[in-house]
């Protein structure tokens, strides 16, 4: 793979971590308010400074890890399995259920720009995470099914299919025990990419005030929350705004990394 | 003839399809809101006349749909009085419905912002092309050089840095320290230096990467060795003949691009206070709850959208017929 893809693995691998052990690694709780200490710069004390409340900055960008780790792989995971299935049926079956489905259905949510319908659901459903991840899946998964049906299309024709088939297996296990391992190399890349798109998507919704409520620590809210200070103190909206655009960068390197490691045609240039 | 007569047909089918799952989809979120429009709009203190006033003006008495379904009734045919079909109604008279705050025709409002966005759209895709074309073409001609290099960072930065971080970095350079712009606003025409350059950055980050990859690919052709051969100048091979093919991939998407600025245009617009329609959408609409307006704006961005991509596609397929022919 690529140098850029092992410095995504890198940097996603930390992004993890904090997630994971952010009560161990924050300095201060997220949420707790000093008024006496409103944007205060970065210091021994708080190393990110504080925010408008006095909050910790550190602290919150570190718990804010977790918010978009939980987002993006909820995102990522359930759209992935949708996709899988739809797009599975597209590709096997094929006939009237594909043409609706690969013709009209995902052109239809292709059609739509990505962030205007997911805008869309939350202002209509309302905010909070649960909303906002099931708004993010209705407009992920078709990624998944075009893959995914592709594939089938493909490797349903090999010849050690039509041989199972001949030995008699049925459509499931043809699918699941012979196509699926085979079609999961681009499904790891769209995850990947995914994940990044998930990430950036949280964080554009919570800035726009349609994702993650405020206190909690999202990266989206902190930029939004930061804006109106931050010629003043551009601390509070660096920080979140750089863990934003490194998680992003990190999981883009991983899928292009992997993208061009799998296909023997782009790694010969 | 008979076949390019059907692709289009087919195409344009698509197209409407696609409208309408669009208008149906925003139609039956909006229905599905928790809470009645009139006491939202109207507030706890209205008295039932009020109420009632209201709800027969927006025609909030109608059924929803052609169908409805309550667990005492089951499924019930309502007839063609519902408000659905009074949305489209008035949808194909050019009426997007009034405005449940203002009471203004939901079209003037929205088309009193749609110049600012179009406006702003536009002004990013120069950046982007005035951006790209130099970076890319450079960069492409000395592969690997420290220019490439740095087109590649600058490329980078440009796809991965989100709208929302770009926009306040350049405003606290440009607007704070710097004095040459002001921070927020659409009043003075160099307001839109700096939303337009936020909007533009991504698309240049891509536009950047594929001129040169484009360059590098056409200056391998024979066509150039011939030219160099004639004893052209370097500068001549490169701007008329290799930038010339270069730029048909470009073309395209920067015709889909359209689209996909429109619809960002939302973030920036928040950002920079910019009075367009995703700020319509997100202040007036959603902010107060005023659906019938988050319903036009919803929809006339994505048949823009919609358009862009197909006008686009429409083109493409002329400029190359081995498009047309697969």
């Amino acid at each position: 793979m690529s140098r850029l893809g092992y410095l995504g693995i890198a940097i996603a691998v930390i992004f993890i971590l904090a997630a994971l052990l952010a009560p161990i690694i924050a300095s201060h709780d997220p949420t707790a308010q000093d008024l006496l200490l409103r944007y205060a710069s970065p210091s021994a004390q708080h190393w990110f400074g504080t925010d408008a409340l006095g909050r910790d900055v550190f602290s919150r960008v570190i718990y804010g890890a977790r918010i978009s780790l939980e987002v993006g792989v909820s995102v990522v995971v359930v759209s992935a399995v949708i996709g899988i299935i739809v797009g599975s049926l597209a590709g096997f079956y094929g006939g009237f259920v594909d043409k609706f489905l690969s013709g009209y259905v995902f052109n239809v949510i292709l059609a739509f720009p990505g962030l205007l319908l997911a805008i869309a659901l939350v202002a209509f459903l309302g905010a909070g995470e649960g909303k906002l991840i099931l708004a993010l899946c209705v407009i992920g998964w078709v990624g998944y099914a075009r893959v995914m049906r592709g594939q089938v299309l493909k490797i349903r024709e090999y010849d050690y299919v039509q041989a199972a088939r001949a030995i008699g297996a049925g459509n499931l296990r043809i699918l699941v025990t012979h196509i699926l391992p085979n079609a999961i190399q681009p499904l790891i890349v769209q995850a990947s990419l995914g994940m990044a798109g998930a990430v950036l998507s949280e964080a554009s919704l919570s800035f726009l005030g349609l994702g993650i409520p405020p206190p909690a620590p999202s990266w989206g809210t902190m930029i939004e929350e930061a804006r109106q200070f931050y010629t003043v103190t551009p601390h509070v909206l660096f920080f979140p705004g750089a863990a934003v655009a490194l998680t992003v960068l990190a999981f883009n390197f991983i899928g292009d990394g992997l993208r061009e490691y799998l296909d023997p045609k782009q790694r010969a240039r | 003839m008979k076949y390019k007569l059907l692709s289009f047909a087919r195409q344009l089918a698509l197209m409407l399809l696609v409208i309408w799952t669009v208008v149906s989809l925003v139609t039956f979120l909006i229905e599905i809101v928790p809470g009645d429009p009139a006491t939202v709009i109207l507030g706890e203190t209205a008295t039932q006349e009020q109420l009632d006033n209201f709800r027969h003006k927006h025609g909030l008495d109608k059924p929803a749909f052609f169908i409805s379904y309550s667990s005492d009734e089951g499924l019930k045919w309502n007839g063609g009085d519902n408000r659905y079909a009074d949305y489209w109604i008035g949808l194909l008279h050019g009426d997007l419905g009034t405005s449940m705050r203002t009471d203004r025709p939901v079209r003037d409002m929205i088309f009193e912002r749609y110049p600012y966005t179009i406006e702003l759209a536009f002004a990013a895709m120069l950046v982007a092309i005035g951006i790209a074309i130099p970076l890319g073409v450079v960069a492409g001609s000395r592969k690997n050089s420290w220019i490439d290099n740095f087109a590649s960072v600058v490329a980078l930065l440009g796809i991965s840095l989100p709208t929302f971080v770009i926009g306040p970095f350049l405003v606290y350079i440009f607007a704070v320290k710097l004095g040459w712009f002001s921070p927020t606003g659409s009043l003075y025409p160099e307001d839109i230096v700096l939303p337009a350059v936020t909007l533009g950055a991504a698309l240049s980050a891509i536009l950047t990467r594929m001129i040169r990859s484009s360059v590098i690919e056409e200056l391998g052709e024979d066509y150039v060795r011939t030219a160099r051969a004639k004893g052209m100048s370097e500068r001549v091979v490169l701007f008329k003949h290799v930038l010339k093919n270069g730029l048909i991939p470009v073309v395209t998407i920067l015709g889909l691009q359209l689209g996909v600025l429109l619809a960002g245009a939302i973030i920036t617009e928040k950002i920079f206070n910019w009075q367009g329609l995703g700020l319509l959408l997100l202040d007036d609409g959603i902010e107060k709850r005023d659906y019938r307006l988050v319903q036009g704006c919803v929809l006339v961005i994505s048949v823009t959208y919609i358009l862009a991509n197909s006008v686009t596609d429409f083109v493409y397929r002329k400029l190359d017929p081995r498009i047309r022919l697969s």
